[in-house]
């Protein structure tokens, strides 16, 4: 495991902070205005919305990294959070017509609420209960949601995507716009808590559980903050979701592919920081997108778990802890 | 004693199962006080020990602490109000530094919140337990005694009022078991009530103004170590020791 | 008033019968999680695996499931000790197992089901055999053979774990580690070599109560998900290391899921166990606190 950051060191002035800051923000505005471009130069609706899973799966292993990789308990039951994401989509859509800018916040708060919930009743438990019962959240919500004929039930739902929006041309652009904004604030979110004490509280939990408490760590009360804002965050993903595909049924919202993936991106990518997430996201997406356009979509998901089991058993430190391990053997 | 004790558990019981660990034990600190809890293995130190930290909920009995029932208080509540204790195999937060190991209780358990500050008091923590040198190493490649050292450090941390030194010196070497001990004298001193768990009975006679035994979950000689040591119960439940 | 009675004791036999072979599907999870701490949720890719190598071999070459359940099994048990074997090396042995070792047998969860998928795709398949099909009458009840055969077979399966566990060295050394691996260093025995055969043990009911299942009913490589619920559920319910516990928890398992299934319809029943379980952990978690 990587130290975190080291809080101890010399604490720079108040301008060079705002400095680097505003250094920073410039290159990202940069950055997005290229990719932006880029993605146009292609001519193709497809490239953006092969963009879109990618940074889709970035918002994912970010949020499930939260409470994975910082504290060490395993949600198996993403696609769940996911799915309420869509089915608040559905359900406004609807009922009240909701645009998605204002469904997203409804979202969010739901799938938080879960999260605090399923954390309520499993935290105070073995780390593995509260997988397993991530796990059985998962399957309960699914049977609900298919057994919920307003939302389509198992025959599923249809979307309509708006005639046209304001400043992004194409609807598809839009949608990944809106994606990306939520991605790069999931990792902006998940770095500030990794700099924080309730993250270094979260990597003492992650450690050892019973000696973060003795040392006067409110357990409970932050692994149950880390289960809201992760849950919080996957809802978030799921919701452009309806409108990203169009029809939504239980199966494609509950997919196990979600589920595997959100795991496998993180654990590769390494989950001692947001680097990690963010690079198995990139790297598992891009290779799965790949597979999918030129062999075939199972194909790929056998990878994704070759990968996964592959990785967990030899790296368990992820890449970005194999490059760091090398580093200090330099060093 | 004409000051009110520190710590007054009364009655303690507990079980698990059909096993009963704990039966109806009393135990009294009072404050400032070097004492020394002593028993074969499984006669329920670690038991008594988790009670009175609240990893376990008694069965019966209960525990009050500087005039507060505690019974129903949970873990960090009773680190907050001045319980601390190390463990007996050194649980070190693998992934942070030592500083930062020390900081954790400094932040979460004492309150802390200036970086600068923190930072400050983990180091001078550190120099009191001796192991400034290695400050930002990690847990790793630290040797037995100063894993033993910063569990000493981080329950120091915790600014506590009654110190559980859970079989500190374990595997230690003759030399090893005075640098604890020095350690732990040097706290005491500072106004820390200690509670010493140890088989190793020269660094009991030496460190505890007081003794107490438990035997099979009761406690059966509390009192000076001459006389508690004299005890022919005691000498029964340690024969072959 | 007689519509509902005749329901009413059909869905409490089938839940019976049910619940007895679920017993069949649990003891694997009651030795490995229970007794070993190993959360195996791959437990029921492998039933998916002995269910498919049933179909494959009653298909291509007429043999019945019931010669395949037992054929099959000391392939799976050494299967099972190579698994712990790799489990062990992995992580067991770093202390990594929270994160990591769950990770681990997810992955295989998937790695198994998309493999059966890749191979067999995604059809209900079946078996046929000569006690598949008939039923026997019991005054106003009839029950099917191919759901009494499985449920024999299955009970004889936990009783012959039980008997082996209770009477045989190698099984009181089972019961042993699971109380305390270092005792077992004292009297000469590897307690790792015992975890080994253990695990072995539970992979391969695991594999014979798939080839059962399949008598039952059809499966398809994603029915295994429905069981992981099912058999952790049944684990806790029953008192982890009990194998009484164990029948009795899929008794109630069985039954609960029946009577969803007959009154409120099929579609809820996947959620019963798994509810069970939350609600069971949620209120009652004796002996399930870390520490």
């Amino acid at each position: 495991m990587s130290a975190t950051t080291n809080a101890s060191s010399e604490v720079p002035s108040a301008s060079a902070v705002w400095l680097k800051r505003l250094l920073g923000c410039g290159i990202g505005a940069v950055l997005i205005v290229l990719l932006f471009a880029a993605l146009d130069w292609t001519g193709t609706d497809y490239a953006y919305l092969a963009a879109y899973t990618v940074v889709q799966f970035i918002l994912l292993a970010t949020a499930w990294n939260i409470l994975g990789g910082y504290a060490g308990y395993v949600n198996f039951g993403t696609a769940a959070f996911f799915a309420i994401g869509c089915y608040t989509t559905v359900f406004c859509y609807k009922a009240f017509q909701l645009p998605l800018l204002a469904t997203l916040p409804i979202s969010a708060v739901l799938a938080g609420l879960v999260g605090l919930g399923t954390g309520y009743l499993t935290l105070r438990l073995r780390g593995v209960f509260f997988s397993i019962c991530t796990l059985a959240m998962a399957v309960v919500l699914q049977t609900l949601v298919t057994n919920w004929n307003y939302v389509g039930g198992s025959r599923g739902a249809y979307i309509l995507r708006p005639e046209s929006v304001p400043l992004f041309g194409s609807y598809s652009r839009f949608l990944f716009a809106i994606m990306l904004a939520m991605a790069i604030g999931s990792v902006l979110l998940a770095r500030h808590i990794e700099r924080t004490w309730l993250g270094r509280g979260l990597a003492a939990i992650r450690d050892e559980e019973l000696a973060a408490e003795s040392s006067g760590v409110p357990a409970l009360r932050l692994k149950l903050i880390a289960t809201s804002l992760s849950g919080a965050l996957m809802g978030l993903a799921g919701t452009p979701f309806p409108y990203f595909i169009t029809y939504v049924d239980p199966t494609t919202a509950f997919s196990l592919n979600i589920a595997v993936n959100t795991i496998a991106m993180p654990l590769i990518g390494g989950t001692a920081t947001w680097l990690g997430p963010v690079v198995g996201a990139l790297l598992l997406g891009i290779i799965q997108q790949w597979v999918t356009v030129t062999i075939s979509s199972s194909l790929n998901l056998m990878i994704v778990g070759v990968l996964l089991v592959l990785f967990v058993a030899v790296a368990p430190n992820g890449m970005v802890g194999f490059v760091q391990g090398l580093r200090r053997r330099k060093a | 004693m004409t000051t009110a004790p520190l710590l007054k558990m009364t009655g303690v019981t507990k079980r698990f199962g059909g096993f009963t660990a704990l039966d109806t034990v009393d135990l009294e600190l009072y404050p400032n006080e070097r004492l020394g809890l002593i028993g074969p293995n499984g006669s329920g130190k670690s038991t008594l020990v988790n009670c009175l930290t609240g990893v376990y909920r008694l069965d019966g009995g209960s525990v009050v602490f500087n005039g507060s029932d505690i019974s129903s208080f949970d873990i960090h509540s009773r680190t907050r109000i001045g319980i601390a204790r190390s463990f007996q195999i050194p649980r070190p937060f693998k992934g942070l530094t030592v500083v930062q190991n020390i900081e954790v209780p400094l932040a979460f358990a004492v309150g802390m919140t200036h970086q600068r500050e923190i930072a400050d008091a983990a180091h001078a923590i550190l120099k009191e337990v001796g192991l400034n040198a290695k400050a930002d190493a990690m847990p790793r490649v630290l040797s037995q005694v100063e894993l033993r050292k910063l569990e000493l450090g981080r329950a120091l941390a915790a600014r506590p009022k009654l110190l559980v030194a859970d079989e500190s010196m374990a595997g230690l070497s003759d030399s090893e078991v005075d640098e604890i001990l020095e350690v732990l004298f040097r706290l005491n001193g500072e106004g820390i009530s200690i509670i010493l768990i140890e088989h190793i009975m020269r660094a009991v006679n030496r460190f505890s103004q007081r003794v107490a035994v438990l035997v099979a979950g009761a406690k059966i000689a509390d009192g000076p170590p001459k006389e508690v040591m004299a005890h022919p119960e005691v000498e029964r439940a340690y024969l072959g020791q | 008033m007689d519509i509902t009675w005749d329901l009413f004791v059909n869905a409490l036999l089938s839940g019976l019968l049910l619940g007895g072979f679920y017993a069949a599907t649990a003891v694997g999870i009651t030795i490995a999680f229970g007794m070993l701490d190993i959360a195996n949720i791959a437990h029921p890719a492998f039933m998916m695996l002995g269910a498919f190598l049933a179909y494959y071999f009653n298909t291509w070459l007429g043999v019945d499931p019931l010669i395949v359940t037992l054929v099959v099994m000391p392939f799976a048990f050494l299967l099972g000790r190579c698994v712990y074997k790799l489990y062990y090396q992995a992580f067991e042995r770093r202390s990594d197992e929270s994160l990591q070792g769950l990770a681990f047998f997810f992955g295989v969860l998937f790695i198994v089901e998309v493999g059966l998928l890749l191979v067999f795709g995604v059809d209900y398949r079946f078996v046929t055999a000569p006690y598949i099909g008939p039923s026997i009458g019991m005054g106003p009840i009839s029950v099917p053979m191919r759901m009494v055969v499985p449920l024999l077979v299955g009970v004889g399966l936990v009783i012959s774990v039980q008997v082996f566990l209770s009477r045989t060295f190698m099984g009181r050394a089972i019961l042993a580690v699971a109380q305390d691996r270092e005792a077992l260093r004292l009297v000469g025995v590897d307690p790792i070599w015992i975890k080994e055969i253990a695990f072995g043990i539970a992979l391969a009911t695991a594999v014979a109560a798939g080839a059962l299942l399949i008598i039952i009913q059809p499966v398809e490589p994603s029915v295994g998900r429905d069981f992981i619920g099912r058999v952790f559920a049944i684990c806790v319910l029953g008192g982890m290391t009990s194998l009484g516990g164990t029948v009795l928890a899929s008794a109630i398992v069985g039954v609960a899921e029946s009577f969803t299934s007959t009154f409120a319809g099929p579609s809820w029943a996947p959620a019963v166990s798994f509810g069970l379980l939350i609600i069971t952990l949620a209120i009652r978690p004796s002996g399930i606190f870390g520490r």
